[in-house]
């Protein structure tokens, strides 16, 4: 996958920051006074009890919800109040927490669609698939072949998704999300529902994707185990406030977590 | 004969450089990659199996050294098994899916050097293991994904060594030198060692020349008329002397493509793509090929399921006959097949990859003969074989028109069979094996002085010369008159009634045979609904007079046909019991695989056993059984015991032996 031409970043620089970000709806506060960051190139887990805001913080970040208060800056310039294809455009994808796929289409259509934000020949073209299209349109075949094979998912390249087994389903909303080349990739509950194998293989992808493209990756996950042996830095949330934040080590010992995760009388 | 004209090609290399000669520009190899067949000319892969040579000449792979193979079925791994032999080394191809701790045992006691893999997985696996293999010096692999990272001092891209290789041969030094190595080849050099996957103990290293592997491909080729216009699709593991022989050997002997699934789970599309016309599985994919298309059916429209059930069973009826060329089959049936033809079979085919097929075998267990029907009656050309990898597969096979579910077939060209008197296989053929690596002990134990091989397989002729297995030779008893016993044979005999679950015969060493029988609940309830018998209880049931009776039927036409088959007549079934239990794996009778215990049920049943061979007619039997909840019980019952009358043998005829 191609680096972003412009503004050049590399490895450990602030991509995304939060700043004392709160979120309302009426009354009920989603977020509140969050901050942490997100650095090139690394795995970022958000965790959390259930109702912790996290689904909320990605939200946030992808442009589906905009803070009440506080700014996000991405890549050094503060997000305006936008759409998430805006998002996307920027270079933002992501899963969701329940798969969001096109069931009637088959996989390959599934992936060429997450492409379809890279398209540059016009809809007249498109319509007749000739000339600058029919080249293009090859071009992103091919890269969509690859991800196909990353994701080892060739058997089911022309099966329509909602036939899919769950597991791989998740699998080909990945690679929807890989097809967009994006430098932010935001994947909440990757591994929900998933049996052991599958779970193993997820992490696979999604360590290689980190390393292979360099794509920086942020997570909300439960399986704990898979949040401490991938991800780089974790912050945790609850009743939409940050507890913590540190690597998984810091993490596990800080005392504040413990207490969320077993449950202390308040 | 393709090698009779070009008497210089004894090795698979120079097998190579002719078809480098002689076809160009034929493709010889494909592989579906992102989606899309890459492939390979004949010249083209003597190229770079040329260059490879020399690359794994600079990494030190020297004439009788070692290399591992482990992987999928890729061109790459195929040309590294080409390559070594290029230089005289021995590859050998490692079952990709065994674990760590297996390929060590496998890698360690072959003395590898360099390991040819295909991906990160097998680095993997070989790096976990490597404090047990201080003799390998170089790993190489295939797919670079997820590889970047590693240390790469011992660590190579075979494409980079492909490429090394070329660099050295633009020096004429060493393209004479390169030249020299293949010429150097002989026939009679180990040309390959596969290491059997040993159901029992550790793995043995079968040693191979080029001269029996060559041999072994040449009567397949032969066989069924191999050219080069053939297409296989190579799926099965490279480590399998199957594989081996089919998708190395023989398209390398006689210029036919190899094809390279994209992965394995694409095998069934990828070979509707390239329409194969020679077909290789073992029974339990055609098996899961007809399941799902069983499923599938049942979710069509109802027009196209009863046009499906209609021509299907019009095919069970006539299509294998007229696959056969048998005469005596009406116009209307013909027209009417034909008709399926367009209609069912037809698509069928295309759906199975097999529309192109002009021979498809089926080999390594027995399949059931209704599915073997299925699919030559729907007009794919189905056959078995009996092969083992000290045979370099070919024992026996079945010619066109002489095809049967209950028979391997008739010994193979230049195959020589004959019976031991305990039953057992043995056989000879230009194809077989050297010996095992670094075992002289069971070499010697599994070769005749006068160089047959022992098959470990008990079988006899039938009266149209056809070989059938009954069994593992070790498992065939022999009873006191002296007759053979093969238990699980006249078990499968008995099962083959739906009404019988489960049987199990004892007779080893004793004056007649004598057998348990399970009946089967489902179709003997159905049975018992339709004629008016009533019961209680499985115990009722199983002991109801009228359920005697029909078993006993069932066990009449078992023993009239043991009387048929040449020495099988002394099995028949002497005596039989009905039993009270089913037997139950919680109760450890059977294995968690549904396979008979024997010893444990012959024990747990004694007094039963007792009875059955003291000539009482009723026994009583109390046995602890486990419930599904674990709790423990006891059933207690009183076993009637019915004699039965046996057939006189008809065949005592000798036996036809090393027939050719």
């Amino acid at each position: 996958m191609r680096a972003p031409d412009h503004p050049v970043m590399s490895k450990g620089d602030v991509l995304l920051a939060v700043e004392n970000v709160s979120l309302r709806f009426g009354g009920v506060k989603a977020l509140t006074d969050v901050s942490f960051d997100i650095r090139k190139s690394e795995i970022r887990a958000i965790i959390g009890p259930n109702g912790a805001g996290k689904t909320s913080m990605l939200n946030c970040i992808n442009g589906f919800y905009y803070p009440t208060e506080g700014r996000i800056t991405f890549k050094g310039v503060k997000r305006p109040k936008m759409r998430p294809y805006v998002a996307a455009r920027g270079g933002i994808a992501r899963t969701f927490q329940n798969v969001a796929l096109f069931k009637s289409m088959s996989t390959l259509d599934n992936i060429m669609a997450g492409r379809s934000i890279k398209m540059r020949s016009n809809f007249f073209w498109q319509l007749f698939r000739h000339g600058p299209a029919m080249k293009e349109e090859i071009e992103h075949r091919r890269f969509v072949e690859e991800i196909i094979d990353f994701l080892e998912i060739q058997h089911i390249r022309k099966t329509p998704v909602g036939r899919l087994p769950y597991g791989l389903q998740k699998r080909v909303e990945l690679g929807r999300a890989l097809a967009m080349e994006p430098e932010l990739l935001l994947l909440d509950e990757p591994m929900a529902g998933m049996n052991l194998e599958e779970k193993e293989d997820m992490s696979r992808f999604i360590l290689e994707v980190n390393q292979q493209y360099g794509t920086t990756i942020a997570l909300i996950e439960h399986d704990m185990g898979v949040v401490m042996d991938l991800s780089d830095r974790v912050v945790v949330l609850e009743y939409g406030r940050k507890i913590a934040d540190g690597t998984p080590a810091e993490v596990k010992g800080d005392q504040r977590v413990i207490d969320a995760y077993l449950g202390v009388a308040h | 004969m393709t090698t009779a004209s070009d008497a210089r090609a004894d090795t698979f290399p120079k097998l190579l450089v002719r078809n480098a000669r002689v076809r160009p520009n034929r493709t010889a190899f494909r592989h579906k990659d992102l989606g899309i067949w890459q492939s390979w000319t004949w010249s083209e892969a003597h190229e770079i199996v040329r260059a490879y040579a020399s690359g794994l000449q600079s990494l030190g792979l020297k004439r009788g050294g070692k290399i591992a193979i482990i992987g999928y079925n890729r061109p790459y791994l195929y040309w590294t098994i080409a390559a070594a032999q290029w230089l005289g080394a021995v590859p050998i191809p490692v079952y990709a899916d065994s674990v760590a701790e297996e390929m060590a045992y496998v890698l360690a006691h072959a003395e590898v050097t360099h390991a040819a893999v295909q991906d990160q997985e097998q680095v993997d696996k070989l790096l976990s293991v490597s404090d047990q293999l201080p003799q390998l010096e170089h790993v190489l692999y295939d797919e670079q994904k997820g590889l970047r990272d590693y240390d790469h001092s011992r660590l190579h891209a075979i494409q980079s060594v492909v490429e090394e290789g070329r660099v050295r041969l633009a020096d004429a030094q060493e393209a004479e030198n390169i030249e020299r190595s293949l010429q150097d080849g002989k026939g009679s050099e180990l040309a390959i060692i596969l290491y059997t996957s040993g159901t029992t103990g550790r793995p043995k290293g079968v040693m191979l020349t080029s001269d029996a592997v060559i041999a072994a491909a040449e009567i397949g080729c032969d066989f069924d008329k191999l050219n080069e216009t053939d297409e296989i699709m190579a799926y099965l593991p490279i480590a399998w002397v199957g594989d081996h022989i089919f998708s190395y050997a023989q398209a390398f002997l006689a210029g036919l493509c190899v094809n390279c699934p994209e992965s394995p789970e694409t095998v069934a599309d990828d070979r509707r793509e390239i329409g194969a016309t020679y077909v290789f599985a073992p029974p339990r994919i055609f098996e899961s090929m007809l399941t799902l298309t069983m499923v599938r059916i049942e979710d069509a429209s109802a027009l196209k399921r009863r046009m499906f059930h209609y021509f299907i069973q019009h095919a069970n009826k006539v299509g294998e006959k007229i696959l056969n060329r048998e005469p005596g089959i009406g116009a209307w049936d013909r027209f009417l097949w034909k008709l399926g033809n367009v209609l069912v079979y037809a698509p069928l085919r295309n759906r199975f990859g097999m529309t192109r097929v002009k021979v498809g075998y089926t080999a390594g267990e027995a399949i059931g003969p209704e599915i073997f029907r299925f699919y030559r009656s729907i007009g794919v050309n189905l056959k078995q074989l009996y092969g083992q990898t000290e045979a370099s597969v070919y024992i026996t096979m079945q010619p066109d028109g002489e095809i049967r579910a209950d028979t391997v077939g008739r010994p193979a060209p230049q195959v020589e069979i004959r019976i031991a008197d305990n039953g057992e296989v043995l056989y000879r053929s230009p194809g077989i094996f050297v010996g095992y690596y670094k075992d002289e002990e069971k070499t010697a134990e599994t070769k005749t002085p006068d160089g047959f091989v022992h098959s470990g397989d008990a079988g006899f002729f039938d009266s149209n010369g056809h070989l059938k297995i009954i069994d593992r030779a070790k498992d065939v008893g022999k009873m006191r008159d002296g007759s053979l016993f093969p238990p699980k044979y006249v078990e499968n005999k008995l099962k083959f009634y739906p009404n019988i679950k489960e049987a199990v015969c004892f007779g080893d060493g004793r004056d007649h045979v004598a057998a348990f029988i399970n009946i089967d609940l489902v179709a003997v309830s159905n049975w018992a609904e339709r004629n008016g018998v009533t019961y209680a209880s499985y115990q009722e049931l199983a002991g109801h007079p009228r359920v005697y009776d029909m078993i006993e039927k069932h066990v009449d036409e078992v023993n009239r046909s043991l009387a048929s088959e040449p020495r099988m007549g002394g099995a028949q079934i002497r005596r039989f019991l009905i039993l009270h239990k089913e037997l139950d794996a919680d109760d450890g009778e059977l294995t968690r695989t549904q396979k008979v215990r024997r010893g444990f049920i012959a024990e747990r049943y004694a007094p039963l056993i007792q009875a059955l061979y003291d000539g009482s007619t009723e026994a009583d039997i109390s046995t602890e059984v486990t419930f599904e909840d674990g709790r423990k019980g006891v059933i207690s019952a009183r076993v009637k015991i019915r004699d039965m009358k046996l057939y006189p043998a008809s065949h005592t005829t000798s036996l036809p032996e090393a027939a050719e």
